[in-house]
């Protein structure tokens, strides 16, 4: 009875592993292939499940996932011979399996490696042919799609697929960009003082134009008091001849009387001979 | 690979799946057998021929029953509204699974992915947030070469989610980690179009979207799976090494203003202040003019009465006039009489320089007289009466 089910469970158990080891998933993300005696029996699998001779075939699994490279910074001389340190990234996968095993043997930091060479030595080739200036604002896709062809001719050979080749970043070495910021700083600097001596200029002409318009004001009014007064004297000198004009000898006599008035007042020392009309009487009562 | 792992139905708290459980279960339960029936041809009903047929340990088969039935348990999830079930059957890809209660064949047949489709995700350049307080900057990411050879420091947050679960899951190896590398180069490929002047002010949010059209048309020909969201430039500035330089023309900016502003200040105090003096100007002058027809009038008009009565009788009213006036004169001014005309050959010394200064002293007396006694009456017996000799004078010629 217990012997029974002893057989039993050791049947079950020894029909799990002969089943386990006689199948295999291919995953969704993965490529596989099959080792015969470490020689490929089989490539190409899609995913899902099959089955393999325990113990005689062997199972190798690689990503078949899009992979990327962060390739380390780079300098590269550019066109004019300036240093450049670039960044880029390089999207990659397994496109043949069987190759990609035989060529790499599976390890996929040699492939990595072997990889961002060969992009080096592309994007080598290219930032050669380019100055600074075209690097950074030309069209980034045309750059590396040329290299990329030819890179992808060497990939192939270990069964890999350049997907793409980005360039993050494109750094000019630090004395270089040392000399950028004096650069930047010197171009802020002609701004600034172009700034302030507009400022200046547009401060001068306002005060200038309103210097002019005040003096231009005053001279003016200048001319129309100047007028107004030349009126006022001529219309007095008028209303004054007409009116002495009319006795021109009293006038004489009143206006001569009128000014010794006004001449001789206060404490005026006149030193006087008893003389004239005035002093007729003043020594006999009749004379003349 | 093992076949059937005992350990992974019991590892799921199956007890609080069912707490969770749907309703339905019942339906679940069928789908689980039409699933397995389509799977094994009948499988089901072999599993039933095996219990029967061992016949005796009821115990044995109880076990197996029990452990057949944890096992059909483990295949139950649930999918959150945000989130969606990529079945995978031998490891090959099956179906989508929308939100709500599923149940998949139990490993190792057939296992579950479940993708967050509707969290955002977030990816900095150039900086770290750190929980909301303003992170670090990251030079080595920010700093980035513009057209012009300038060099901008730039901060872009990317939000995106995840379009596609299968794709997310099946094409790229790191699809996040992918997505920051290549928000970095469209944002460095936009940037570097761009000249500085362009980028550190209105292009602001045309570097964002380029940035963001670049990037999906990246992510797009890669098939991640993941949509771009949003694009947002957190800040741009020039670098911290030129910024006081930036800052100089910032203020110099304003200083032209400034500038400008106090010469307009100038020109507005002293252009209505001229306009006022051009005023008094011409005010005094016409006040002048006023002022002398005015002299000119009464002068004229007090001399013309005077005559009129001269003419009446001239002898004598010119005789009254010069004694009058004499009289006034010698009245008023000191005097010295020395009769000379007899030949009296007498030497005269006259103290000039003494009688310049007191008539200086007299002078200035008699200007403060005039200022005080302006306008006095003009009577012909008081000769203290002091006319302004500049427009009598002026008149009078």
């Amino acid at each position: 009875m217990s012997a029974r089910i002893n057989t039993i469970i050791f049947i079950v158990i020894a029909a799990f592993l002969i089943v386990s080891s006689a199948v295999f998933f291919v995953e969704e993300r993965e490529k596989v292939i099959l080792l015969r005696l470490g020689q490929i029996e089989r490539a190409d699998y899609e995913p899902g499940i099959y089955f393999k001779i325990p113990f005689v075939n062997n199972v190798k699994r690689f990503d078949s996932r899009i992979l990327t490279l962060d390739a380390t910074p780079a300098r590269y001389l550019t066109g004019e011979k300036k240093n450049v340190s670039v960044d880029s990234f390089i999207l990659w996968r397994i496109a043949d399996e069987g190759v990609y095993y035989r060529s790499m043997g599976g390890d996929e930091a040699r492939a990595q490696s072997r990889i961002s060479q060969i992009i080096k030595d592309g994007l080598r080739g290219e930032f050669g042919k380019r100055t600074i200036q075209q690097v950074v604002s030309g069209d980034r896709t045309s750059m590396v799609s040329q290299m990329m062809s030819d890179a992808n001719k060497v990939a192939t050979k270990f069964g890999i697929e350049i997907v793409s080749v980005r360039i993050k970043r494109i750094d000019l070495p630090s004395e270089v960009s040392s000399s950028v910021y004096t650069r930047m700083e010197a171009e802020r600097e002609r701004v600034a003082k172009e700034l302030r001596s507009q400022g200046a200029e547009e401060a001068e002409k306002i005060r200038s134009d309103a210097d002019r318009r005040r003096t231009i004001i005053l001279a003016d009014a200048k001319r129309e008091a100047e007028v107004l007064r030349g009126n006022g004297d001529a219309s007095s000198t008028n209303i004054y001849a007409l009116a002495y004009q009319q006795n021109s000898e009293f006038y004489s006599l009143y206006r001569r009387l009128t000014a010794y008035k006004n001449i001789f007042n206060g404490d005026d020392m006149l030193v006087i001979e008893p003389k004239g009309e005035f002093f007729n009487h003043f020594e006999s009562s009749t004379k003349q | 690979m093992a076949w059937n792992e005992p350990g992974k139905g019991d590892k799921d708290p199956w007890g609080g799946r069912e707490d969770k459980g749907p309703p339905d279960i019942d339906e679940v339960v069928r789908k689980v057998q039409r699933k397995l029936g389509a799977l094994f041809g009948g499988g089901s009903s072999g599993g039933g021929e095996e219990s029967a047929s061992s016949n005796g340990p009821v115990g044995l088969g109880l076990v197996l029953l029990v452990g057949f039935l944890v096992w059909l348990l483990s295949g139950i999830y649930i999918v959150d509204p945000a989130e969606r079930g990529v079945v995978l059957r031998f490891g090959a890809f099956n179906d989508v699974t929308q939100p709500g209660p599923h149940w998949h064949i139990p490993y190792p047949i057939e296992g579950v992915e479940v993708v967050n489709v509707e969290q955002s995700r977030n990816a900095e350049i150039g900086y770290r947030s750190n929980s909301g307080r303003a992170g670090s900057t990251i030079h080595s990411e920010s700093l980035m070469l513009t057209k012009d050879e300038n060099i901008v420091d730039l901060k872009i947050a990317v939000q995106y989610k995840i379009k596609d679960a299968e794709a997310y899951l099946f094409n790229v190896r790191n699809p996040d980690l992918t997505l920051r590398q290549m928000t970095e180069s469209a944002v460095r490929e936009t940037v570097g179009k761009s000249k500085m002047d362009f980028v550190l002010t209105e292009g602001r949010s045309a570097i964002a979207s380029s940035t963001e059209v670049l990037l999906q048309s990246m992510l797009d020909a890669l098939e991640t799976g993941l949509v771009i969201t949003s694009v947002n430039m957190q800040d741009v500035q020039p670098p911290e090494q030129v910024q006081a330089a930036f800052a100089d023309v910032v203020k110099a900016r304003e200083d032209e203003v400034r500038q400008k502003n106090e010469a307009e200040a100038y020109a507005n105090d002293i252009v209505p202040r001229a306009r006022g003096a051009a005023f008094r100007v011409v005010q005094e002058a016409e006040a002048y003019k006023k002022q002398v027809i005015a002299q000119a009038e009464g002068d004229t008009s007090r001399f013309l009465q005077v005559m009129n009565e001269y003419e009446k009788a001239p002898a004598i009213t010119r005789e009254r006039l010069y004694i009058e006036s004499m009289e006034s004169v010698y009245t008023q001014s000191q005097k010295v009489m020395i009769d000379v005309s007899k030949g009296s050959n007498n030497m005269l010394y006259l103290p000039l320089d003494k009688m310049r200064n007191t008539g200086a002293m007299q002078q200035d007396r008699i200007n403060l007289g005039n200022a005080i006694t302006y306008p006095s009456s003009n009577s012909s017996s008081s000769s203290s009466s002091q006319v302004p000799v500049d427009s009598r004078s002026r008149g009078g010629r």
